[in-house]
């Protein structure tokens, strides 16, 4: 019960805070004088949203690319690092690499993808993918490999194979690495499909805001990136959902 | 007398680094009867741990030889091995019965029996209303506790202790030491008991094996001819006594002298 009204507590702190933000927005706006195309009050930001822009449709454009490059991007790092741990040779082949080619700015690569994809949704999913797949990589290859040698010796007294080994020690051990290294990915994976729907695309959020900048419609502008925040905040909200799943009893060190 | 249920001799360990060869054990000997409860006790990192390994079949060894069950006493290296660390290693993320349970779940032992197996040992070690708690939740000597009942769960003829209290606090390790002797009377194990207390090793041990620093040679296997059941009354005996003063003086230290450590062997 006091578990309960205490988290009840922090919710409504959470809201409050937020609130009091908007509360700030709303007064600096009404004290400066600020003309709506530079900045647009809460209230005209939210009337937006009743111009035929297509929202509904271009927030699911987005969301699809944001989860489309963020789970193929949990399939590949998590696969990777286990292949890796397993596969001491293709480590030390393909790991620097890795690591050059997560130093290529992907931004730089879009107009490449756009070349070698066409442009749409598909293309997108690639670019977010390969923005947030390394941070996810390598935080499970290290989770994988921080196993305490003294707990590997405890299994190997019982002659343990390698597969319970991995699937009783390593694996549960290596979740709260995998975790701290999906909370990172999220704000990657939002920011690779905007920018990819930047570079070139007609649908999703981002397509919409260049849309309106010509029209210099502030408010809408505003919309759509709080619709975007919305998204990550969304997807943030699932890993951490799954993160309490899993290891929601252990001691919080990371 | 009994036939020995392990026999070690002249067992040499060597580690190799690519730069140099460190003799970490030589010319160990020594035998233990099934049932028994033998302390080794030496100077940090002087290879008793690796003695330890060497038995538990998970560090190879290059001369002399290690036997370890009789005819009458078969040992199976994979079943019969139960092992307590400095630390509890226990699984964060499991629950202290999940914790308990692990060697029977490695060891694909029938789940019920094991079960219940798990609820008497802990209930043994003195932590019934524990099982659904995580490591975390227990204090560092019920943590060990934990981990003794786990490497009493597949019923192993075999204990081996490799500084099993040596991060409690005195006087938690105080109570350690009587638990472990209740408990090594109720389950009758063979135990080794690898320790850097003197005093621990006396009190324990009906035998204590003196190990010099590196490479780890015997020094002397002293009978400690102290009754069980032992009680922390014996500690302030003169025979009590006796046996640390001898431990001291094979250690290389001088128990009347009080610099103690003699030039030769200090302790690191």
């Amino acid at each position: 019960m006091n578990d309960i009204s205490k988290q009840a507590q922090r919710y409504a702190l959470i809201i409050l805070v937020h609130l009091g933000v908007v509360i700030i927005w709303q007064l600096w706006i009404q004290m400066g004088d600020i003309p709506d195309y530079v900045m647009p009050s809460p209230g005209a930001t939210l009337l937006s949203l009743g111009e035929e822009y297509g929202w509904v449709h271009n927030t699911y454009v987005t969301a699809m690319e944001v989860f489309g490059g963020y789970f193929l991007a949990v399939i590949a790092g998590v696969g990777l690092a286990l292949i890796f741990t397993w596969f001491k040779v293709i480590e030390t082949l393909f790991k620097p690499l890795m690591i050059s080619l997560n130093m290529i700015p992907k931004v730089a690569l879009g107009p490449l993808f756009i070349v070698w994809l066409s442009y749409g949704v598909g293309p997108n999913i690639i670019i977010s993918f390969s923005i947030c797949f390394l941070p996810i990589l390598l935080t499970m290859e290290r989770g994988l490999r921080e196993t305490d040698p003294d707990l590997l010796d405890l299994v190997r007294v019982l002659r343990a194979s390698r597969w319970q080994i991995f699937t009783k020690i390593q694996l549960p051990g290596s979740l709260p690495y995998l975790f701290s290294g999906m909370k990172v990915a999220v704000v990657l994976a939002v920011a690779g499909a905007i920018v990819g729907e930047f570079i070139a695309s007609e649908e999703g959020l981002g397509y919409l805001m260049l849309q309106v900048q010509v029209t210099l419609d502030t408010a809408a502008m505003f919309m759509a990136v709080l619709l975007i925040t919305a998204i990550g905040v969304f997807l943030y909200g699932l890993v951490l959902l799954l993160e309490y799943l899993f290891i929601g009893h252990a001691p919080k060190e990371i | 007398m009994s036939e020995a249920f392990i026999r070690l001799s002249d067992v040499r360990k060597i580690f190799r680094t690519r730069k140099e060869e460190f003799l970490a054990v030589s010319e160990v000997t020594f035998d233990v009867k099934a049932g028994e409860l033998v302390s080794i006790v030496g100077p940090s990192g002087c290879g008793k741990t690796t003695i330890l390994k060497v038995l538990a079949g998970i560090h190879s060894y290059e001369g002399g030889s290690v036997k370890i069950g009789t005819q009458a006493n078969p040992f199976d290296p994979s079943k019969d091995i139960g092992m307590v660390f400095q630390q509890p290693l226990l699984l964060k993320w499991r629950k202290i019965l999940q914790n308990v349970l692990l060697p029977a779940e490695i060891l694909g032992l029938p789940r019920k029996e094991s079960l219940e197996r798990a609820h008497y040992l802990l209930e043994m070690v003195g932590l019934q209303g524990f099982e659904d708690k995580y490591p975390h939740e227990l204090s560092g000597g019920m943590q060990q506790r934990t981990a003794i009942a786990r490497a009493l769960i597949h019923d192993p003829k075999l204990i081996l202790m490799d500084e099993p209290f040596g991060a409690l606090d005195a006087l938690t390790r105080e109570n350690m030491n009587l638990e472990l002797l209740r408990i090594w009377k109720e389950s009758r194990k063979t135990i080794l008991f690898v320790t850097h207390g003197i005093q621990e090793a006396v009190f324990l041990g009906s035998r204590v094996i003196v190990l010099t620093c590196g490479p780890a040679r015997m020094a002397v296997n002293i009978s400690i001819e102290l009754p069980y059941p032992r009680t922390l009354d014996m500690k302030t005996h003169e025979e009590f006594g006796k046996f640390t003063r001898h431990l001291y003086k094979h250690l290389g230290m001088d128990a009347e002298d009080p610099n103690g450590i003699s030039e030769e062997c200090r302790i690191e």
